[in-house]
């Protein structure tokens, strides 16, 4: 009776590899998994049909397409993404969305079945090395061929997935791993993190004491030896999470803020991740500065708010560009200086001082040099330097800024003025004999035809449905020019409502982001779904519009607003503006009725070809329980503008 | 700026597929990877590795950087030129001809080489010096005919009581 106790008291139980997985998923408050059933995962779905009262298991329609929900679940929710697919294919076909996850610093575990351990390597059915083949775009990965390490690498991988720099972390479990047992404790991953860290601290101190003495190393070892059942190699690089910075960092910082007369926030994605976004506002207020926004960083400031300029970058708003050029100081919080933001780093850099803030140390230096840089938690940063920093104010950098914002208004007027007399391909004047011919062979060689014409403006179709939507619709989109065009002109006012790819660029990812951002949220809230909407082109859709059967078998209110202009319009823009308009194989001559698609998947949906039926038609769409298309002709010569082109500086502006 | 040879240091967990992705990192970073030897250490949980890599300053911020955030990684950093005790082990099998042997045997014992294994046609030496001394001896060595060769790497301790934990 005692032993039974004790066994109580450490809470171990004997448990099958299938079991502690799903498990381990109820001990990390997962609610739902995105998957796709397969020959390897048996017991694990077996295991999910008994627990489908705590977990809610959604099928999709393709692998991909469940990373990509897994994904916009996280995005939308802040936590843990989960997908499950089985081997093989089903475990290459997670590749694109864990790199997508990978490189917008998404919390993500994928957990992929695969051949029992003996036929391994055998080039058995349905098996792949999908550990080697996700190495470069996880940020962690695992194989377990040990039931012994299972609950540990699970917790091990929620850890590492959510803390730090957010990332996916992938584990494969074999077969024989899924059905043998064994003793052990499933606790959430916090537990395991204190453990780690002291367990870290511990281990550097026993390393230590080796060296000055054999009889220390001797206990250090046998302690780690009495471990190795349930907390066998317990390592995680903690040191990647605290704050690395010392007060002479600090002070440099301090420093080049104080004498800064025309200071920039530039704001990423990491401010989101942190969730520091009241801090920078705070941060803003009390150094004067005004706010420049990457697209992954867009929603942590109200689009409303006085010191947001916008997005920054190669489409970014005129007026972020311009105060950017300006700017004497940018303090770069969260961000990566990707180029698609900065444009010719040359430029960018010169005459002005840099700070950056993040919390991955490999950051700093790795794109542009900064003068000053601290490593740590951004919120605790900001909220460190907003207590040493005196509040003040720069009235003549206000100015300024102002003159770049009725400078930017008088451009966009000036370009809807144009824009209206603008209507397609063939009406561009072309001073270019030989561009005309060139564009005259292609018209005959690849049908142009479908390419479309349509007075129906991409920034219309998004005030149309901003007006529908509430602050916290959530807003997904895929790649391209209708990317850009809503990064732009939506006017996100809540973080985390904009689901997009930035850093990866995967068209075909937004059906799967809104499925799983919009089940995300109503799991969080308890509610049922609300109105997502997905902004797609024809081209992104094409891609992974099978998702629309989930969308349909789970019953989820999304709008989804094509702009349909009958070709790939970012790659045309660039081949209209640098390829002399040789629009190789960017014409998409087909002919998908998107209406009769989103009818026989289940759907409903109609086409909108002029303003007046983009209201009807949205009307409609916003009062569908279920998934609704609405599928807008637009003309296939809108361009994105501004833009910087590549390499390219504030001087080179295209404004349209 | 300039580029200069990068030496680092770093103890690793001793599981398989380590070796993978700090070999991916370089590839996919593009740095370029001289020489890599690792072994296992008095803890059988870890194993060090000697990394030899070419790059400037910002590269070699950038490499350290970039191995630390790897979960395998629990140390890593640069052994500065100046501070490390730095050798290769090499094997060498040499033609072995009547002519040549009293040269041979001279430059062996000049270089503090050790022979291993003779038989009629080959001899087979140990070297271990530092990286250029081994270049050294194989620039020598060539005039008796080289049949083949092993090199291990550079391996870098620091000089004196640092040990890489601290570093």
């Amino acid at each position: 009776m005692q032993l039974k106790n004790e066994n109580n008291s450490t809470n171990k139980e004997m448990l099958n590899g299938a079991q502690i997985v799903v498990r381990s998923l109820i001990a990390q408050r997962t609610d739902i998994v995105f998957g796709y059933p397969g020959g390897q995962v048996l017991d694990i779905y077996d295991e999910l049909y008994k627990h489908s009262d705590k977990i809610k298991h959604v099928i999709s329609a393709h692998e991909q397409g469940a990373a990509h929900a897994a994904d916009g679940y996280a995005r939308a929710t802040g936590k843990v993404g989960v997908v499950l697919a089985t081997s093989g294919p089903g475990a290459t076909n997670l590749v694109t969305g864990i790199a997508t996850a990978y490189l917008d610093s998404v919390p993500m575990v994928a957990i992929t079945g695969n051949v029992a351990t003996a036929l391994l390597g055998k080039d058995s059915f349905q098996e792949v090395d999908i550990l080697g083949i996700t190495i470069p775009v996880t940020k962690q990965n695992y194989i377990v061929k040990d039931i012994n390490e299972l609950a540990h690498t699970l917790r091990e991988a929620f850890a590492i997935a959510k803390n730090g720099r957010p990332g996916p972390v992938l584990i494969d479990i074999p077969r024989d791993v899924q059905t043998a047992s064994c003793e052990c404790t499933i606790v959430a991953d916090e537990d395991m993190l204190a453990y780690s860290h002291t367990s870290k601290l511990a281990s550097n101190n026993s390393k230590a004491a080796s060296q000055a003495s054999k009889a220390d190393s001797q206990t250090s070892k046998t302690a780690s030896q009495s471990n190795t059942t349930t907390e066998s190699s317990t390592h995680i690089n903690i040191s990647s999470y605290v704050n690395q910075y010392t007060s002479e960092q600090l002070a440099a910082v301090v420093a080049l803020l104080n004498i800064s007369k025309r200071p920039y926030i530039y704001c990423g994605g990491g401010v989101l991740a942190a969730c520091a976004e009241e801090d920078v506002m705070r941060f803003a207020q009390q150094i004067d500065a005004c706010i420049g926004c990457s697209m992954m960083g867009l929603t942590a400031i109200p689009a409303s708010h006085p010191r947001n300029l916008g997005m920054t970058g190669m489409h970014g708003r005129e007026a972020a560009i311009r105060a950017k050029d300006r700017a004497d100081l940018v303090i770069g919080i969260g961000v990566r200086f990707s180029d698609r933001a900065t444009g010719n780093k040359a430029h960018y850099t010169a005459g002005t001082r840099f700070i950056h803030i993040d919390i991955d140390a490999a950051e700093i230096d790795k794109n542009i040099s900064v003068d000053a840089s601290l490593v740590g938690d951004i919120k605790q940063i900001l909220g460190q330097l907003c207590a040493l920093l005196p509040a003040r104010e720069l009235l003549d950098w206000r100015d300024e800024i102002a003159g770049f914002y009725v400078e930017e208004q008088q451009h966009l007027a000036a370009q809807r003025g144009q824009s209206s007399g603008c209507v397609s391909a063939s009406t561009t004047t072309n001073t270019s004999a030989n561009t005309a011919a060139n564009d005259a062979a292609n018209a005959s060689a690849n049908t142009t035809t479908n390419a479309s014409t349509s007075s129906l403006t991409p920034q219309e179709v998004i005030a149309a449905v901003r007006k529908r939507a509430s602050d916290s619709t959530l807003v997904a989109t895929d790649v391209g020019q209708h990317q850009m065009w809503v990064a732009q002109s939506y006017g996100f006012q809540q973080s985390r409502r904009f689901l997009t790819s930035g850093g990866l660029g995967t068209m075909g990812f937004g059906l799967g982001a809104a499925i799983g951002g919009c089940m995300g949220l109503a799991a969080m809230a308890e509610t049922a779904p609300q109105k997502t909407i997905l902004f797609t082109g024809d081209g992104s859709f094409g891609m992974n519009l099978n998702e629309m059967a989930t969308a349909v078998s789970q019953n989820l209110p999304i709008v989804v607003v094509i702009m349909n202009n009958g070709v790939l319009g970012m790659v045309r823009q660039w081949q209209n503006l640098f390829y002399e308009q040789r629009y190789s194989s960017t014409t998409l001559a087909r002919a998908t009725d998107f209406v009769a698609l989103a009818r026989a998947f289940g759907a409903d949906g109609c086409c909108v070809n002029d303003a007046l039926q983009l209201e009807s038609a949205l009307d409609a769409a916003f009062a569908a329980t279920g998934p609704y298309v609405v599928d807008c002709c637009i003309d296939a010569d809108d361009k994105v503008f501004p833009m910087i082109p590549p390499g390219g500086t504030v001087n080179d502006m295209l404004l349209g | 700026m300039a580029e200069e040879k990068i030496i680092i240091g770093a103890i690793v967990n001793n599981h398989f597929g380590v070796l993978m992705r700090i070999t991916e990192l370089f590839a996919k970073r593009c740095y370029n990877i001289d020489s890599l030897e690792v072994g296992i250490t008095d803890d059988p949980a870890l194993s060090r590795m000697t990394i030899v890599a070419m790059g400037d300053a910002l590269v070699r911020e950038q490499i350290v950087k970039q191995l630390s955030k790897l979960h395998d990684v629990r140390r890593a950093a640069v052994i500065p030129k100046e501070k490390a005790n730095v050798r290769e082990h090499m094997l060498i099998k040499l033609c072995n001809d009547e002519n040549g042997n009293a040269e041979l045997t001279a430059l062996v014992n000049d270089c503090g080489a050790k022979v291993i294994d003779i038989s009629s046609r080959s001899i087979t030496v140990e070297v271990t010096g530092e990286v250029e001394s081994n270049d050294a001896f194989i620039k020598s060595a060539k005039e008796f005919g080289i049949l083949e060769i092993c090199r291990a790497g550079a391996q870098a301790l620091h000089r004196g009581s640092e040990c890489l934990l601290d570093a």
